[in-house]
């Protein structure tokens, strides 16, 4: 036990010498920055780091958002969600002093609810959440973007892809099948595929597509071998929903075109990269920067558009796209910005050859994920209107799932 | 130079010797002295990326590790001591078998299954029975699930001599698939289950984890007590030295294997438990995020010696925590910090090697270029 003693000394010994150097070069902000309504720290909470693409994505859009806003930042990376995250937001807080709390995950909702109750001076925000609006936490607010948008317009151009192949004598036009990989059959993923189906048929109408699902956000191995499996199964182009780079990469071995998500994956896949759909977060990030500036309430639910600029498409690669691709997509976002084509307009897709009147989507959170809300209005599915978080779980007639993943 | 000549005086360039006369005193000197090296790596290292400089570096590790402490808030540091007890509390558990010479590389799937006895009761049994049964309940079955995932291998061992080591891992996987069927199940479509507000652990004065930490430090002492003094952990000893000599003495060697698994599972159930009630009051298949595995290092590297172990769980969760927090202030990639926090860990489990080996080089040096 001596030498135990002796370890415990050193140790203290290292403590107190470093706690010197914490003592004395103190750079740390001033007390919590409650005196000016105007000093904002923005502390953000991300599940992965900048290896995934969609938490890439969240973090551009930070670094940007606060770079052009004049704000401090903060961030915590692999971030699992569990008590870590109101761990991480409590640190955040105490001992970076920030004032605006943001999580990018799903699974972060319930801990950062937790946390906002124990900070109500601070304010939350989370992506892809769906509680705020019944939650009862008014400094607690979820945010989403109209994403089903982007995809119709990337589906349009897989769906301009098909007919130049049909075209070209490559394929006939019952051979006109897609492929989608999938993470898990989730009302995310299922709007996301549905939008990238509808846009591709409104100007391909024999289209079909199949969609296998992996069961993670990020599995390389995984969406690569679901992307090889469905180019085996007939699939002449791929677009997927999650956020590696395994089914990209796969396209471009097999020379498959491919539309991508998260942003432009052209400097891995030069001869298959169509274009790619995405959300920018950088808008939603202003706004709220700017609520807590102006001691404004920031909205509970948030859903950015192409008109708020979220909802980006990247240029299109004339290398794989058909031609005339940039000019039609100009034209399609020309429509849904004025309001005159809806993707979901029930006049386009059947389930089971039926058109649909009615439907309930679950859009408030209870234990047993009730259907309790009407989201079928003058024959237009209203997607990320109740809440921002998307809510369409239809499976509509021309979309094959192989298989199904819940996690 | 003649072929004949050189089989004849062939000696390798240098052969490993295993010592046993360095002294305690010089081989505890040897360990510090690589703590401090290591510390020392992780703050050049830590410069040379981030072109913070050394002081800066520590700054920000403290204050990653304790946050602001020395402005009397607590919060973070209570955060690092259940980091640590998790941790620990995993080394602890996987002590009796590794003694035992039986590689239980389960541990992350007994926990799993210990909370998935937890979370199984918070949500079945939360608003039926009283508090405290609810907390008794949960206690019971968390052990009982982890012992029994525990047991199975030792059972397959002890009659038909399998291979506890693939047998242990590959429980994992069952184990993991298990919970996220559950997750599915409980979570109806979403991959997550909403915290459960039913038996949890109560916050003692304001921290969360008071109830996680004391737990821990008791089973700390009761291991050291267990392992050292009981007749049980010197049967674990000699079974582990040599089954044979086990059996000549009279020890049922099976029933030993049998009992100390027994053991072993029920704390990584514990540990679950700790997890699922004492912190995130629901669960998903990263609830133990791979400190099963860290807890085989921990344990080798305290040498089986709960006391040691608390040491070494400090520093590598010292050194996960305040590098984290150094890769986040530079924007790195948290494989910085993982990279970091291996450096320093095989240069621990090296530094063992020193200690029980020397290294004898070849005198000659003509040979040696030869």
């Amino acid at each position: 036990m001596k030498k135990f003693g002796k370890i415990l000394a050193l140790c203290l010994a290292l403590v107190m010498v470093v706690a010197c150097f914490t003592a004395c070069g103190d750079k740390t902000p001033e007390e919590e920055g409650s005196k000016e309504a105007a000093a904002v720290k923005v502390g953000f909470i991300f599940l992965h780091d900048e290896q995934s693409t969609y938490d890439k994505n969240f973090m551009d859009a930070a670094k940007k958002a606060c770079e052009e806003m004049g704000v401090e930042y903060a961030q915590r990376t692999q971030i699992p969600e569990s008590k870590d995250c109101y761990d991480a937001a409590v640190d955040l807080i105490e001992t970076d002093g920030c004032n605006i709390i943001f999580a990018d995950s799903f699974g972060h909702e319930s801990f950062l609810i937790d946390a906002a109750e124990k900070y109500p001076d601070v304010q939350f925000c989370h992506a892809t959440g769906t509680q705020a609006h019944t939650a009862g936490v008014a400094n607690f607010h979820n945010a989403f973007a109209s994403i089903y948008e982007g995809r119709y317009l990337a589906g349009v151009a897989a769906g301009l892809k098909l007919n130049e192949m049909i075209d070209a004598g490559k394929i006939t036009a019952d051979k006109a099948k897609m492929g989608y990989v999938g993470a898990f059959t989730f009302a995310e993923v299922i709007s996301g595929y549905t939008s990238f189906y509808l846009g591709a048929k409104s100007v391909c109408p024999s289209v079909t597509m199949d969609v296998k699902f992996t069961g993670s956000w990020y599995d390389e191995q995984k969406e690569k071998e679901a992307a090889q499996a469905l180019i085996a199964g007939g699939c002449v182009l791929i677009s997927q929903h999650a956020d590696s780079m395994g089914a990209p990469t796969a396209c471009e071995t097999a020379g498959v075109p491919n539309v991508s998500y998260n942003g432009s994956t052209v400097a891995a896949c030069p001869n298959t990269f169509i274009v790619s759909s995405r959300i920018d977060w950088t808008p939603y990030f202003k706004y709220m920067i700017q609520c807590v500036q102006d001691g404004e309430a920031i909205k509970a639910d948030w859903t950015g558009t192409i008109k708020t600029g979220s909802v980006v498409l990247t240029d299109v690669n004339e290398k794989a796209a058909a031609p005339g691709t940039a000019e039609k997509l100009e034209e399609v976002k020309g429509k849904l910005l004025d309001g005159s084509l809806q993707v979901f307009d029930t006049a386009n897709f059947t389930v089971e050859g039926k058109k649909l009147d009615s439907y309930k989507a679950d859009v408030d959170t209870d234990e047993k994920f009730e259907k309790d809300t009407e989201v079928i209005k003058d024959g237009i599915f209203l997607e990320s209107d109740k809440r921002s978080a998307p809510y369409f779980d239809i499976r509509i007639d021309g979309i094959t799932l192989l298989d199904e993943n819940y996690g | 130079m003649a072929k004949s000549n050189e089989i004849k005086h062939r000696e390798p360039l240098f052969h490993v010797v295993k010592r046993d006369d360095m002294p305690q005193w010089q081989a505890w000197l040897i360990r510090c002295a690589t703590i401090l090296i290591g510390f020392l790596l992780v703050g050049i290292l830590s410069m040379a990326i981030t072109e913070e400089s050394f002081g800066d570096t520590y700054q920000i590790i403290f204050s990653g590790v304790f946050g602001r402490l020395f402005e009397g808030r607590t919060t973070m540091l209570w955060k690092y001591l259940q980091e640590i007890a998790i941790l620990l509390c995993l080394a602890l558990a996987l002590t009796p078998a590794f003694k035992m010479k039986f590689w239980n590389c389960g541990a992350e799937g007994q926990a799993l299954m210990g909370g998935l006895a937890s979370i199984f009761c918070m949500i079945n049994f939360g608003e039926k029975l009283s508090y405290p049964a609810l907390i008794i309940t949960i206690i019971v079955t968390s052990i009982i699930a982890g012992a029994v995932w525990g047991v199975i291998p030792a059972v397959f061992k002890a009659l038909f001599n399998t291979n506890e080591t693939l047998f242990t891992l590959m429980m994992n996987y069952i184990a993991t698939q298990i919970i996220a069927y559950y997750v599915y199940i409980e979570g109806g479509g979403s991959n997550v289950i909403n915290p459960v507000a039913y038996g949890n652990f109560p916050a003692v004065g304001n921290n969360d984890y008071f109830v996680n930490i004391v737990t821990v430090a008791a089973i700390t002492v009761f291991m050291y007590i267990y392992l050292k003094y009981s007749k049980q952990g010197y049967e674990i000893s000699v079974v582990g030295e040599s089954q044979n000599t086990a059996r000549y003495v009279g020890i049922n060697v099976k029933k030993v294997i049998i009992r100390t698994m027994l053991i072993s599972g029920a704390l990584c159930g514990v540990t679950g438990m700790l997890l699922v009630a004492g912190k995130d009051h629901s669960i998903n298949t990263n609830l133990v995020g791979g400190q099963g595995f860290t807890a085989i290092l921990m344990s080798w590297l305290g040498q089986f010696n709960p006391f040691i172990m608390v040491v070494m769980t400090a520093i590598v969760v010292f050194l996960r925590i305040g590098v984290a927090k150094v890769a986040d202030t530079s924007h790195l990639n948290s494989s910085f910090s993982e990279i970091i926090v291996g450096i320093v860990i095989l240069m621990l489990v090296g530094c063992e090697f020193f200690i029980h080996y020397s290294i004898k080089f070849r005198h000659s040096k003509k040979e040696v270029k030869a």
